[in-house]
């Protein structure tokens, strides 16, 4: 990365030609490189996930639904904390990049989380014999998409593009606050998830289920980078044409306004 | 509805994972081919 947007909004930095990095899309030699990584990572996953890994005593062939459920649940929920931290930023220091960054983060959160709760439904039938059940985990993580479509349609709402951003800022905090539910609603009330499996020093999985896994959070994590990245420059790109549009109109507007006042003085 | 062997729920589960992802990522990076179009080269610069 070469550019940052300035305090405001505008790209400054020493920078290649702007051909050079945009050439009719959002792609950049970056996300090329993390695209192909996010790629391997999918691919070893499945080969792990779905081949080499072996069935577990219990869930026996359901086991393998882990690998996407967990880390697309965890990943969604880390895009919601940068989301959290981005609109932060935005708070402190005022700049389009955090805003951009926060709302980015935000729509993959619900994207990835929404696949986690659909493979985790998937998982749950032949483990706990129901697709949905109104457990505590279940539940604040529906919560949790729910209000962040809320968040995204705020920011959506018309507006200059300052107080725009400040009312998604707070509105980003705001919704955070169900994120440290979710990640404690195991411990704090009886549900059907079980606590803690992995984020513990002693792993209750082991040997290549835990590899599995590990490729999962890889899978997840690269492809959110590469996500973030490409959803980052497409509101900056939607930003720049509404400026664009609202220049055009408002240069028409003077310039009807202008040519009325002309004929009335003539 | 039926219920389906545990083979077929992960089936599903990564066949609509990774369909949703390809899905997802297809309508971002045709969004972003679309809208660099109506930007200027000077004013595509982001990083």
């Amino acid at each position: 990365m070469t550019q940052t947007l300035g305090d405001e909004g505008v790209a400054t930095g020493d920078a290649a030609p702007a051909e050079a990095i945009a050439p009719g899309s959002t792609a950049s030699r970056g996300t090329r490189v993390v695209g192909l990584l996010a790629l391997a990572a999918w691919g070893l996953l499945l080969l792990y996930g779905l081949v080499i890994s072996p069935n577990d005593v219990l869930q026996e062939e359901s086991v393998r639904l882990f690998y996407i459920h967990v880390p697309g649940a965890t990943v969604g929920m880390l895009a919601f904390a940068f989301t959290a931290f981005g609109s932060a930023m935005y708070l402190w220091r005022r700049t389009a990049f955090w805003d951009l960054a926060a709302g980015a983060s935000a729509e993959i959160g619900v994207v990835f989380l929404t696949l986690g709760l659909i493979a985790g439904g998937l998982w749950g039938e032949p483990t706990w014999g129901e697709y949905w059940v109104w457990d505590a985990r279940g539940t604040s993580s529906a919560l949790a998409v729910v209000l962040y479509l809320g968040y995204l349609a705020v920011r959506r709402i018309p507006s200059a593009p300052e107080v725009r951003r400040k009312r998604s800022a707070i509105a980003g905090l705001i919704v955070f606050i169900d994120v440290p539910i979710v990640h404690f609603s195991v411990e704090w009330w009886n549900t059907v998830h079980q606590p803690a499996t992995i984020s513990r020093l002693d792993p209750t999985i082991e040997g290549l289920m835990l590899f599995a896994y590990f490729l999962g959070m890889v899978a997840f994590s690269l492809t959110y980078w590469w996500l973030v990245i490409h959803r980052f420059r497409v509101g900056w790109l939607q930003e720049q044409v509404d400026e664009r549009s609202l220049s055009d109109a408002i240069d028409l507007r003077r310039a009807e306004s202008d040519g009325s006042s002309t004929e009335v003085t003539s | 509805m039926n219920q389906l062997d545990a083979w077929d729920n992960v089936a599903l589960g990564y066949i609509i994972v990774i369909g949703l992802l390809i899905a997802y990522a297809a309508w971002v990076l045709v969004r972003g081919r679309r809208l660099s179009k109506q930007v200027p080269a000077k004013d595509r610069r982001w990083m």
